[in-house]
């Protein structure tokens, strides 16, 4: 090691390999799936059948006879060691097993636990359950008016400071109801020349990550410990709320979590771990759950909503007023879903400058699986409304779909509807760079025949989940060389060697030799969880302010060391001359969190909604084959404002995927449900994006941006290039065909259809 | 459930190997017993190619070969490519490209890259989109596994 004062590296914006390139390319990487612990049981699950009922009985002793059965359990047994056996971030709603009222098809009703898993899965087949049907609501809309209550009473978990003002209300499915007001909307709707009202819908899609859903337990009765290894994106909460159950010290929780196949949200707060917890504390064995891919349809999902939109538009196309209603779906239990609806209801009237603007955003609870947060925490399915919107007003008032939003663009300086003055958001130069690699003013040549050419522009905005927290330890061995210990988890986003770079950066090393040590909540300090496109920014800014702190301290041990307050030269001659021998350690601690002011109770205003806002739109050229309604996307743009991108690289591969994963929600992802059965709740019947489905021509920019109080520029990217890409397409398709689609998926089928209930008018 | 084990007599990457299974185990699990861990069950269903190994060079789906299947046969995994201290040219492409994001699904890419390359040396987008598809990636790295093919056939027979 040979890292010194005074800095010469420059790391940043570099690109620089993944950090564990070479275990994942030769097979030895370790994820959870693949964790197995001495005496370990596994654990199958017995899941309702029903969506909504009263549960009569349920009769687990015929399983617990079959051979190599350990033990099979359900609720009663769990209430003996946890008495009150509810989890939840926002509401204490969902329970380990179900508790006397099963609340959708497949919640976890009973589990049998043996050494060998087919055993387990056999065993699982000779539970009986009996239960007294309840009617059942599967629609956001009718929740709203429904006589069959999902909850009889509302608990809010407070466990989030920006849902404290949550009170549980009886006799109700509205999880959360979120108004904003601001100008005088009526007024404006009286004076505008025209008034455009639209309704769009998204569909029920799962997260699907190709490592699914698994996490094991180990408690140790005698000395009251339990050490989780768990695929999670938010081990710093799943140590806070498993305490919480056991009534036990966070210092009692250890929560581990190896390298993640994927979570893009389906892994975040507690998913199994209450579960394989419950059952270590009852058998005293390590507990195993793996979910199989079907199970991961009946654990979590992303919000269907209805999208209820209407604007005041002048002749010269100027956006005065605008009312937007949201109802999202959020299924049986609550997770994410009320912050979801508070967040992104900042952002409903979309990234234009409108002097009028109400909001009203309701979570709903219906007996559907639950929803949580899904690559982009609900701004996907508000983007698919706005700008399918103000692409129809455009073709309306025969405007050119790029013009209309330049007149309405919202520009720094300016306030966004909730009153934050805009900064640091380069929604212009988005839209510009855009509209220039796709040649927007010039001619377009279109198709003639039974194929129909296309083309269309969206661009969406997002702000920032806040406040949350973030901290990190940067350790400077004696040798020079340095550990930075975080809770973030690198689950494919590349998060740890982006930190490394940051901690390269300001100590003057190279990336690849900063060793980052993944989240074992006894060594790695608190992290408010990975999601929302946060860890750029906020961990960023705490790895930072920690490697700033050890270089701080590394500078006041060469003034102890008698070496002076102006030292050039090796860190490790410090610790040499300090300490008489290489010895010794060092520790830089950063904490960081944003300003944030909570929105006022009556009107929805805040004067700081967000530390920073991401950016995202995209354009698409495609052809649409009127005989099948097939459509084929020849070239995708995805334009960003990602603040200085740390590893361009990487950035690059965050903004394909995302609008591969979008693209996938557009076209062809939909659970399909009967009577509230997911009926194709497999790889079979559920169509992900693969090799052939992706645009022809693909291309991603980063533009040229800073975010002033990120690190080093930087700012969150993960979730940007999904804003644009349903509504891209949607318009593509009505400037190809004349057809305008408002629900998603856009199939063939759904294409077809409609292309045939136009030529029958 | 019958818990007889059989003994299985095959070559795994290269060297002689035997295990125990039960009837019912299929390849993956009886790799994870030898603690492989690089192919990996994920539909369940033979679908998303992440349980991809090649049984005599051919790419099969080890989520539904039974483990029985091998007997007296050659199994490769991507533990068997490149050595100790140097990475196979595909495995360094694949790096190089940035071809990976959760590396869930990786091995199963890189086998079938394998196989790609072996048949054809310096295939066509078209050809690589249409020989991977069997592989499917949530964190949609396509894109640059498209490069990272192109980059391996480079190393590997230019």
């Amino acid at each position: 090691m040979n890292a010194r004062f005074p800095s010469e590296l420059n790391v940043i914006g570099k690109k620089v390999n993944r950090l564990e390139s070479y275990s994942k390319v030769n097979g030895t990487a370790k994820y959870t799936h693949h964790l197995n612990l001495p005496g370990m049981l596994y654990v199958k699950v017995f899941r309702s059948t029903v969506p909504h009922a009263l549960i009569i009985n349920v009769d687990v002793s015929r399983a617990k006879k079959i051979p190599g059965v350990f033990d099979a359990f359900t609720s009663s047994d769990i209430i003996k060691f946890i008495p009150d056996p509810y989890y939840g971030p926002a509401f204490l709603d969902q329970p380990i097993l179900a508790i006397d009222k099963v609340r959708y098809v497949g919640e976890p009703v009973a589990v049998v636990i043996a050494s060998d898993p087919h055993i387990a899965d056999y065993a699982t087949q000779f539970i009986e359950a009996e239960y007294k049907d309840l009617p059942a609501v599967y629609d956001e809309i009718e929740a709203m008016t429904s006589k069959s209550i999902v909850h009889d009473e509302l608990r809010p978990s407070g466990t989030f400071p920006d849902l404290k003002h949550l009170i549980g209300k009886k006799n109700t499915n509205v999880a959360l109801d979120y108004h904003l007001k601001r100008g005088n909307l009526e007024k404006a709707f009286k004076e505008s020349d025209f008034t455009f009202e639209h309704t769009f819908k998204t569909q029920q899609v799962m997260h699907t990550p190709l490592e699914p859903m698994v996490s094991i337990a180990d408690v140790h009765l005698y000395e009251k410990r339990v050490t989780i290894y768990t695929s999670s994106q938010s081990p710093s909460f799943v140590r806070l709320e498993i305490a919480r159950l056991l009534g036990w010290r966070e210092n009692q929780v250890k929560v581990v979590v190896p390298h993640l196949g994927g979570g893009f949200g389906a892994k975040l707060y507690i998913k199994l771990e209450a579960l394989v917890t419950a059952l270590s504390l009852m058998t005293g064995k390590p507990i195993k759950y793996s979910q199989t891919m079907d199970e991961q349809f009946y654990t979590i999902t992303k919000h269907p909503t209805t999208f209820k939109i209407k604007s005041a538009v002048n002749k010269d196309g100027k956006i005065i007023g605008r009312r937007c209603d949201v109802w999202w779906n959020g299924g049986a239990y609550a997770d994410i879903g009320p912050r979801v609806t508070q967040k992104s209801g900042f952002t409903a009237a979309g990234p234009y400058d409108i002097e009028n603007v109400e909001i009203e955003s309701y979570a709903l609870y219906t007996n559907r699986p639950p929803s949580g947060a899904l690559r982009g925490f609900g701004i996907p399915q508000l983007v698919w409304a706005y700008e399918s919107h103000i692409d129809i007003i455009a073709r309306k008032l025969s405007m050119d779909p790029l013009e209309i939003r330049r007149i309405n663009l919202l520009k720094n300086g300016h306030p966004q509807a909730t009153g934050t003055i805009m900064k640091d958001a380069e929604i212009e130069l988005v839209l510009e760079r855009l509209a220039s690699r796709m040649n927007w003013s010039a001619p377009y040549h279109r198709t003639s025949g039974t194929i129909k050419s296309g083309r269309g522009i969206a661009i969406g905005f997002k702000a920032s989940i806040s406040p949350t927290t973030s901290t990190a330890f940067v350790t400077i061995n004696a040798d020079g060389s340095c550990i930075l210990s975080m809770s973030s988890v690198d689950m494919g986003q590349g998060s740890d060697t982006a930190m490394a770079q940051i901690v390269a950066q300001v100590l003057n090393l190279k990336s690849e030799n900063v060793r980052v040590i993944n989240p074992d909540t006894d060594s790695t300090p608190y992290d408010m969880a990975t999601l929302g496109s946060r860890s750029v920014f906020h961990m960023g800014n705490a790895v930072k302010l920690a490697a700033e702190d050890a270089k701080n301290k590394l500078k006041l041990l060469a003034l102890e060391a008698g070496l002076g307050d102006d030292f050039e030269g090796p860190y490790a001659d410090i610790f040499l001359k300090r300490y008489g021998m290489l010895a010794g350690s060092l520790i830089g601690f950063g904490v960081y969190i944003p300003t944030y002011t909570p929105p006022d109770k009556k009107d929805g205003s805040t004067t700081n909604a967000t530390p920073f806002w991401m950016i995202g739109a995209t354009g698409v050229e495609l052809e649409v084959d009127t005989e099948t309604g097939h459509i084929n996307i020849q070239r995708m743009i995805n334009v960003v404002d990602c603040g200085n991108p740390l590893n361009p690289t990487i950035v690059e591969t965050q903004l394909s995927g995302a609008s591969i994963m979008q693209l996938g929600f557009s076209l062809t992802e939909i659970m399909k449900l009967d009577n509230g059965q997911v009926t194709n709740a497999s790889f079979s019947d559920y169509k992900i994006p693969g090799f052939n489905d992706i645009p022809i021509i693909f291309e991603n920019e980063m533009v040229d941006a800073y975010q002033s109080n990120g690190p080093f520029g930087a700012k969150g990217v993960g979730e940007s290039a999904t804003f644009g890409v349903s509504p891209a397409i949607a318009n593509a398709i009505d400037d190809a065909i004349g057809i305008r689609m408002t629900e998603l998926p856009m199939t063939p089928e759904s294409v077809f259809m409609a292309l045939k209930d136009k030529f029958s008018q | 459930m019958s818990q007889t084990t059989h003994e299985v007599i095959f070559k795994l990457n290269g060297r002689n190997q035997t295990a125990r299974v039960q009837a019912h185990h299929n390849i993956v699990e009886m790799l994870n017993s030898l603690d492989l861990f690089g192919a990996r069950e994920s539909c369940g269903q033979g679908l998303c190619g992440t349980c991809t190994v090649l049984i005599d060079g051919k790419a099969v789906s080890g989520c539904l070969e039974l483990a029985l299947n091998v007997q007296n046969k050659s199994l490769q995994t991507v533990e068997g490519l490149g050595t100790l201290n140097e990475l196979h040219p595909i495995q360094e492409a694949f790096i190089e490209t940035n071809a990976f994001q959760c590396g869930f699904c990786t091995p199963g890419f890189i086998l079938m890259t394998k196989t790609l390359l072996d048949q054809i040396h310096d295939p066509t987008d078209e050809q690589i989109k249409h020989y991977l598809s069997g592989n499917l990636c949530r964190c949609g790295a396509y894109p640059e596994i498209i490069k990272a093919v192109r980059l391996a056939s480079k190393k590997m027979y230019s």
